[in-house]
């Protein structure tokens, strides 16, 4: 026997096995290492998040009441597997080119970005999960009281209700820690999956072991166990082709609709060649998982006692013939089923709604808009967060409410009717370019106010939500409109009638009204992408022109991105544009690709209402779309050749363009580097004259002499100060430098530069925040040099920063071989006009006086920069001024070219 | 009781030196660092020489000896200009130019003749 307190260690040694296996592979996936992490097998079994508690424990209990029909609930998704390049191929192309989050986002992304959509999936998802969540937690609650039931000797289980409810707590904490770290859904949770692949073999290996233990162990082999068969009623469930067709339908659409299924089908797809080895891979996981349920169920209802659960046979056949590790294997196998769909599901769920819910909320609320940095990026994790935890407490809800009675297949068939309610968009979004937006919510509202009528309120049974008059007699008394026979139509299965009512009145309602509305121009758009999607060429673009400013999109997409994620976004797509800084154009492509990458994190929609608030009238025309509509092929292939051909030539020109701006500005500032190293050297030297011709006056008054003589040596020093500075630049700037390179820990430079700067305004209180442990790292330059151009960044801060407290943060990260070092203060920054200049010679913004050099500092740590094999560069979007060095850990081409030398 | 000169010069030493140049020579001597608002501290009090330089924070001397001459009450004022940046171009409106750096007693004989001149036409 089991002890309860045993039972509960195992399962907690369990949950922190898979919570270990999860970071491990998380903190894999950070160190770039995915390798195997993200194998076609892997994805295979994260699949396997369809078989949950109901197919482990419930399809025994299936076939000991009604026979083999329980074969349908697989046999559903085999034959979409199996068919794989149908519809799956084309779904998981979408999902990755479009970036698409959720289930939610897949319907409201191909009708236009339509919220509304967004949301009435959501709602649709959410009420048809509670359910499911709900069967999750009544059968690991029933498991635990199998422990506890019939042992004289034993224990009690000492709330049912209170099992559930820590569960439910215990889940929710575990989704939250793994599910809500990373935000881009594009950035796939690897270590979840990890665990659910884990999980997948743990159940299919509890499930057979009990299977073998049932066939060899209790009976005799297979003739046995299929002379048994013979005799159970199992063999004399008629076969009843009407139900075997619905249940089969119901179950490939199923593994279509599950947001859980769509969230590892397609968000988590790492390459679609997986989907290769999984059309085969899973149907064969399924065959697996079911080979045993009929002789489990046959042994079980011949050795167990008359009215036994066969719900539970999975534990109790072990149970009974007194093999308790077997017990307990096929209690973690059913453990692991339940608790992998509740967390897959919760991450789903909890993504549709916060980004189709919560966050367009917040925008409408805000009304001016996302402008500032980091709150919408708390804000999604807040509300993925809170989320979570509701859709657990529904799912809790349901459980309490519902009693916990029904049989468990009853349950699961309720949820994968009411997800159905989405195919008809789903499938006519893929495949029909007339399909609407208007179509799809009217056809999804009345499939899904159907199902709740005549499924999800009776599923609590008589005198529960609905009132047993009702159900009997009809509302108000009228017939055609019982819940279980509507129309009229009666005697048919009522799963089977709400299934057809309820899918036929929506797929009626989408076609019909899809022919009578006309697609908005974003519609089409969004159609052509969806049906098109094998077609190669360039994407219709939803922008018709740029116009918004990309500091204002830079800032944006770091609250929603991260600083990092962005920065490096837009630099990447500055390069593209042969431009050197952080600001791309934003050319009309550049901001489609801006929304697309958004949207992995907030979805279709909210990432284009939040660029639309920048790029206000920028949105697709009719004329735009002319291009778009144009459905012969040649004139298609034609433009699309044009169009690279124009790209190729309007970025050759952006980049003459900018050669060309240099080139004056560099003539320009030759005029003006002569004329300002005058001024330089004038001044000093006008007060050196003239103060040594008052020296030689005869009659000066004797306290002056060392005044004025203080003051010749002081601009002596000056001009001496500017000589160096100017032939340290010109031999910066010819390259014939010499590097003295040595190792140092980056902290004791830095530690350097803030001692030496901190004669720069010592006056002001000055506050550095710094990442001291992150600090401590090795690196091989010329660390005179570096600290060269920290104390000149620092020293500026020191300077120009005009907050009341200034403050400057110095953070440090290292990716790859290479180090970035960024100096950000909280002052008012760098107007965007000089960001352009301040590398310049003498590109002083201020005065002489409070300047104090000559305004050099900035060029020569540029130069000092590029001869280190690095970069200093400005951060526009960060507030204060910000600076970014980057250089190499170790400068391997330097140390090359010296060796040689 | 000498004549006032108003010095419109930032670098703080320069501005010291021609001071006392001129304070010995006789002169009342104030002076100003900033460009911004030299034009209001011109019209506040004055003076018989103005003796400016080019290169100010603010606005630049070119900029307020334009402004100054569009003015009929300062429109013969006798402006000595100092430039750093060589004599290449005489600014518009300066009754005198000098380059940096120049001999203190240049700077005392330049300013001497130009109120002279002013005196005589008076």
């Amino acid at each position: 026997m089991i002890p309860f307190n045993i039972l509960v260690g195992v399962c907690l040694t369990y949950v922190i096995l898979l919570f270990g296996i999860a970071f491990a592979a998380e903190r894999r996936a950070r160190r770039g290492r995915i390798g195997w992490l993200r194998s076609p097998m892997v994805y295979t079994l994260s699949l396997s998040i369809y078989c949950t508690a109901w197919t482990f424990y419930g399809a025994v209990g299936y076939a000991a009441r009604s026979g083999l029909e329980f074969v349908t609930i697989y046999l559903g998704p085999t034959l979409v597997f199996v068919g794989w390049w149908l519809v799956l191929r084309k779904l998981v192309r979408i999902g990755r080119t479009q970036r698409i989050t959720s289930i939610a986002d897949l319907i409201s992304s191909r009708f236009g970005k339509s919220n509304l959509l967004g949301v009435v999936v959501t709602v649709i998802a959410v009420v048809a999960a509670t359910p499911y969540i709900a069967l999750q937690l009544q059968s690991v609650t029933l498991s635990f009281g199998v422990f506890a039931s019939d042992r004289p000797e034993g224990w009690a289980l000492p709330n049912v209700n209170g099992t559930a409810i820590w569960l439910a707590g215990g889940l929710a904490v575990f989704t939250i820690l793994f599910g809500t770290r990373n935000l881009d859904a594009n950035e796939r949770h690897h270590g979840v999956v990890m665990a659910i692949a884990v999980e997948a073999v743990v159940k299919l290996v509890a499930l057979l072991a009990v299977g073998i233990f049932a066939v060899w162990g209790v009976a005799d082999g297979w003739q046995d166990v299929s002379a048994r068969i013979d005799a159970s009623p199992i063999a004399d469930w008629p076969l009843m082709p009407g139900r075997w067709i619905g249940l089969t339908f119901l179950a490939g659409t199923a593994v279509l609709t599950l947001p859980r299924i769509f969230q590892v089908l397609v968000v988590e797809n790492a390459d679609e060649r997986h989907l290769a080895t999984a059309s085969w891979a899973f149907p064969l996981y399924l065959m697996l998982m079911s080979l045993f349920v009929v002789p489990i169920a046959v042994v079980g209802l011949s050795v167990l006692p008359e009215g036994s659960n066969p719900d539970l046979f999975v534990l109790t056949l072990p149970l009974a013939m007194g093999q308790e590790q077997l017990a307990m294997l096929a209690f973690l196998g059913g453990f692991s089923s339940a608790t992998s769909m509740v967390i897959v599901a919760a991450i789903a769920l909890a993504t549709m709604v916060s980004n189709h819910i919560v966050t367009p909320l917040w925008l409408y609320l805000r009304q001016g808009g996302a402008r500032a940095p980091g709150d919408v990026r708390g804000l999604v994790l807040m509300s993925r967060r809170l989320s979570i935890a509701g859709i657990m407490a529904l799912g809790y809800a349901y459980y309490s409410l519902s009693g916990g009675s029904a049989a468990l297949a009853a349950i699961g068939l309720i949820s994968f009717a009411g997800v159905a309610q989405i195919l008809p968009a789903m499938i006519g979004g893929m495949f029909w370019r007339g399909a609407t937006g208007r179509g799809a919510a009217i056809g999804l509202t009345v499939g899904f106010l159907v199902w709740i009528y005549a499924l999800y309120l009776p599923s609590f049974g008589s005198g529960g939500l609905l009132s047993e008059a009702i159900l009997t007699k009809g509302p108000f008394g009228i017939g055609w409109l019982r819940p279980h026979a509507l129309f009229g139509i009666e005697g048919l299965d009522p799963l089977l009638h709400a299934v057809f009512w309820s899918l036929s009145l929506n797929t009626f309602c989408f076609i019909a009204v899809s022919l009578l509305t006309f697609p908005s121009p974003i519609e089409r758009m969004q159609g052509l992408a969806f049906v098109n999607v094998y077609e190669q060429g360039p994407a219709p673009r939803g922008w018709s022109r740029g116009g918004a400013e990309a500091e204002d999109l830079l800032v944006m997409a770091q609250g929603i991105l991260g600083a990092h994620e962005a920065q490096e976004f837009f630099q990447k797509e500055a390069a593209a544009q042969g431009k050197a800084d952080f600001l791309p154009e934003t050319t009309p492509d550049f901001i489609e690709r801006l929304e697309r990458r958004l949207a992995g994190t907030v979805g279709a929609a909210t990432a284009h209402a939040m660029i639309a608030q920048f790029a206000v009238g920028a949105a697709v025309s009719a004329q735009d779309l002319m291009a778009v509509a144009s459905e012969a092929q040649q004139i298609l292939e034609y433009s699309i050749q044009l169009e690279a051909k124009s790209e190729e030539l309007a970025r050759a020109a952006r980049q003459l363009s900018e050669v060309n701006d240099k080139l004056r500005d560099l003539s320009v500032q030759k005029d003006a580097f002569l004329s300002q190293i005058s001024h330089e050297l004038r001044t000093p030297m006008t007060s050196i004259r003239a103060f040594s011709e008052i020296l030689m006056d005869p009659d000066l008054p004797g306290g002056m002499l060392q005044k004025y003589a203080e003051i010749i040596h002081e601009e002596t020093i000056r001009l001496t100060r500017l000589l160096d500075d100017l032939l340290d630049l010109s031999v910066l700037e010819a390259r014939k430098v010499q590097l003295n390179i040595k190792v140092a820990n980056l902290h004791d430079l830095l530690e350097r530069a803030v001692q030496s700067a901190s004669n720069t305004r010592p006056e002001r209180s000055f506050t550095y925040q710094r990442d001291l442990p992150m600090e401590h790292m090795p690196i091989i330059t010329d660390t005179d040099r570096l600290v060269q151009v920290f104390i000149n960044l620092i020293s500026n801060a020191r300077k120009y920063c005009d907050a009341a407290r200034p403050e400057l943060a110095i953070s440090v990260r290292k990716r790859g071989g290479r180090l970035t070092v960024d100096f950000i203060d909280n002052g008012s920054g760098i107007p965007k006009k000089a960001q352009r200049l301040i590398f310049e010679k003498f590109a002083r913004l201020t005065d002489t006086q409070r300047a104090g050099g000559a305004g050099l500092g900035l060029a020569i740590c540029r130069e000092i920069m590029v001869n280190l094999g690095g970069t200093i560069s400005y951060l526009p979007g960060q507030g204060g001024a910000a600076f970014r060095v980057s250089l190499p850990v170790r400068p391997e081409v330097q140390l090359r070219q010296q060796q040689a030398a | 009781m000498g004549k006032n000169v108003l010095l419109i010069e930032d670098e703080p030493h320069i501005a010291e030196a021609i001071r006392y140049v001129l304070t010995r020579d006789g002169w009342q001597v104030a002076s100003h660092g900033d460009g911004g608002d030299a034009i209001e501290v011109i019209r506040r009090s004055p003076p018989d020489v103005l003796v400016l330089d080019v290169m100010l924070p603010g606005r630049s001397g070119h900029e307020i000896l334009a402004d100054l001459r569009r003015d009929p009450a300062f429109s013969d004022l006798p402006v000595l200009v100092l430039s750093a940046r060589g004599l290449q171009h005489m600014p518009e409106g300066a009754t005198r130019v000098m380059a940096k750096p120049f001999a203190n007693a240049e700077v005392v004989s330049a300013v001497r003749a130009m109120a002279d001149a002013r005196g005589r036409l008076e």
